[in-house]
């Protein structure tokens, strides 16, 4: 897993609150296989008309957000489906961090799976992010892990709180499957234990 | 000091610690279904496989075709929905998976409606899948959460997970519903109660008399549905109509092994005095039969309502939601809802395509036809030959419904069984999201009483009128 430590973009307001999974990659698109052009499925039916030519309206088709590789979104952002593949398009698209107030439970675990660091700021703290961003189309975001702080385009720190083995995993791009087989002689103890109390579920 | 369901199961699976609230956790039931080809790949790439077969269920139910099902893999016309159901049974074989329930075996059905009907599910158990609607095991007072396709990849080359402990909220439904008030409007109702984010980070167990009330397939469709109020899990303690359920199952315990299994069922119901994070109470006597309006589960009101003003919102993330979804559903505040024009209805899904559904719809259209095309797809191709012993496909047939295999089918339509842009669906399923059952189709939630009662009238209807209850 590539790791994360630290990332300066430019970052994309996302004004829609409850982003489900089923908005970044609709369902119809699961049976893709991810090879190149997987990118072109994130948010599809908000980022491209009837006639497939791009929404003027999503901001990741406005030129200066296009290169974006931060997301500010709204609240329960994720929310839905528990498609792995909403985190693959974001992260094919280029996106590394998205930043919300909060998330979904079982994306905002995807998205550590996947490198891609999730960021929770408040609300009053996103809402003025994300008109920062608008203001000033083209602008960057700090994240820093190491640190946990959001830099916003006019300098001001903002902390966010993380999971401290969540931060190291991403911090040194650890792979759980290493991480759960070193404890491979706990695990068949437990098994064995588990397995005589209760034989039925041998 | 007195646990919770939640912390009694939490604790017996813990089996290493890690800091103050993480754990890795003992998986019993791994559950795959088609869209595990990205971990399966990943863990061919990574030269492993599964580690525990024995403890790994697979059931196609998101790809299959619910027409032409007797030709088998012909039905299938689709080359990547072909592609998928033929990847998911060389990763079945690769890996040594028996208990495999394919396409063309007599026990397929939706993963969530197989694994408690064949006695997999089990109380005190941690169970898994990569599908947000794995909380529907929790009506046996299991663990049961939905994963994605990285952490399935773990699970299936370690049989572990790795979790950070929720917090508990207690949702307890006391007092009596109504007639026509069934568990698809209670959960609705919870739902539109805490909001789509209300359980999110919480294991939510469901308490209160009219939860007790319910069948194990109302409560089924209580728990699939505590995902879409942000929880990963939702769970009901078991009682003696949890064990009369599993008695005699195929995967259930039998003999000396029932009596050793059911000891240790019965020391699981929460302890008296047990601290919830959180707690939440609603009175059933005042729930009524309920629809969504909106695109998100939380948009739900009940058919004797009218549809809310965004003004009424109380934030502004709400307000904003209300009025894209009023824009998507091409609906107007302060319209009522009984009476609105639908244009589909489909009775099915893990939420409510049980027996006792079918029994429920099929009451509802004896003697009576419906006026919009409707199809129905039983949870499981054992629901569907039972339904057709009891004769329930005649009365659906001959109300001009379509008689499907089992599978996922419209709820994410991700074999093809889509509704048109812009057509308004009556339908039995979990999420209204735009888009959700086609690109531009407009999806009601409700219970299957009142998705037949909206077939037969070809508007949305109060159930209770219609029937006369």
């Amino acid at each position: 897993m590539h790791p994360f430590t630290n990332i300066t973009a430019v970052a994309a307001p996302l004004d829609l609150a409850n982003i489900d999974t089923d908005k970044i990659i609709p369902a119809r698109f699961l049976r893709r296989l991810r090879e190149p052009g997987y990118e072109k499925l994130a948010f599809h039916d908000i980022r491209y008309d009837a006639d497939g030519k791009d929404r003027p309206d999503f901001v990741l088709n406005q030129a200066p957000y296009k290169s974006a590789k931060i997301l500010v979104a709204g609240a329960n952002f994720g929310c839905g489906s528990s498609r792995e593949a909403a985190v693959y398009v974001m992260w094919d698209y280029g996106i590394r961090s998205v930043i919300a107030p909060s998330f979904g439970d079982i994306h905002y675990g995807n998205e550590l799976q996947n490198g891609m660091l999730p960021v929770v700021l408040p609300d009053a703290t996103c809402q003025k992010l994300r008109q920062q961003l608008r203001e000033k189309p083209g602008a960057q975001i700090t994240v820093d892990l190491e640190t946990q702080t959001v830099t916003g385009p006019d300098g001001a720190t903002y902390r966010f709180e993380i999971d401290v083995n969540h931060k190291e995993r991403l911090l040194k791009g650890l792979d759980d499957i290493g991480l759960v087989m070193q404890n491979i002689k706990e695990i068949e103890a437990f098994e064995k234990k588990h397995h005589e109390e209760m034989p039925w579920l041998a | 000091m007195p646990q919770t369901l939640f912390e009694k199961i939490w604790n017996r699976h813990v089996i290493v610690q890690r800091g103050e609230n993480e754990a890795l956790l003992h998986v019993d039931r791994n559950f795959v279904h088609e869209g595990s080809f990205h971990a399966f790949k990943a863990l061919a790439l990574d030269g492993r496989k599964v580690r525990k077969p024995r403890q790994t269920f697979a059931t196609a139910d998101h790809y299959v075709p619910t027409r032409n099902r007797e030709q088998g893999l012909a039905a299938v016309t689709d080359p990547e929905m072909l592609h998928m159901l033929d990847l998911f049974e060389k990763n079945a074989k690769a890996n040594g998976i028996e208990n495999y329930f394919g396409l063309e075996h007599p026990q397929q059905g939706i993963v969530h409606v197989v694994g408690p009907e064949l006695g997999i599910t089990q109380p005190g158990l941690i169970i898994t899948c990569g599908d947000s609607h794995t909380s529907t095991h929790g009506a046996f007072g299991a663990y049961a959460v939905g994963i994605g396709a990285s952490q399935l990849k773990q699970i299936l080359a370690t049989q572990c997970l790795w979790q950070k402990q929720p917090k508990t909220l207690r949702v307890t439904v006391d007092g009596t519903a109504p007639a026509g008030v069934t568990a698809k409007d209670i959960v609705l109702a919870i739902i539109a109660k805490i909001g789509t984010a209300g359980g999110t980070g919480h294991a939510i167990e469901f308490a209160g008399e009219a939860i007790r009330a319910l069948t194990m397939e109302g409560r089924l469709t209580v728990c699939n549905m505590a995902i879409e109020a942000g929880a990963r899990s939702g769970m009901i303690a078991p009682d003696d109509k949890t064990y009369a359920y599993l008695a005699g199952r195929e995967f259930t315990p039998r003999g000396l092994m029932w009596d050793k299994a059911l000891l240790f069922w019965q020391s699981l119901p929460t302890d008296a005095g047990a601290r919830f994070d959180r707690e939440v109470t609603l009175d059933a006597a005042t729930l009524a039969p309920m629809i969504t309006w909106g695109t998100s589960p939380e948009e739900a009101i009940s058919i004797t309502a009218a549809i809310p003003d965004p003004a009424t919102a109380s934030d502004a993330d709400k307000r904003s939601h209300m009025e894209q979804a009023l824009r998507y559903m091409d609906l107007a505040p302060g319209t009522p809802v009984d009476g609105l024009k639908i244009h589909r209805a489909f009775i099915g899904t893990c939420t409510n395509g049980r027996i006792e559904d079918l029994r429920a719809a099929a009451a509802v259209l004896k003697g009576r036809k419906s006026v919009v095309p409707a199809w129905v797809s039983p949870g499981s191709s054992t629901i569907k030959r039972q339904a057709e012993a009891e004769g329930l496909d005649k009365i659906f047939i001959a109300a001009g419904f379509d008689w499907r295999a089992s599978g996922c089918s419209s709820c994410a339509a991700m074999n093809g069984d889509s509704v048109p842009a812009r057509e308004r669906c009556a339908s039995t399923s979990n999420r209204n999201f735009e888009g959700r059952q086609g690109k531009g189709a407009r999806t009601h939630l409700m219970s299957p009483a009142m998705v037949a009662a909206a077939a037969v009238t070809g508007k949305l209807t109060d159930v209770r009128k219609l029937m006369g209850i």
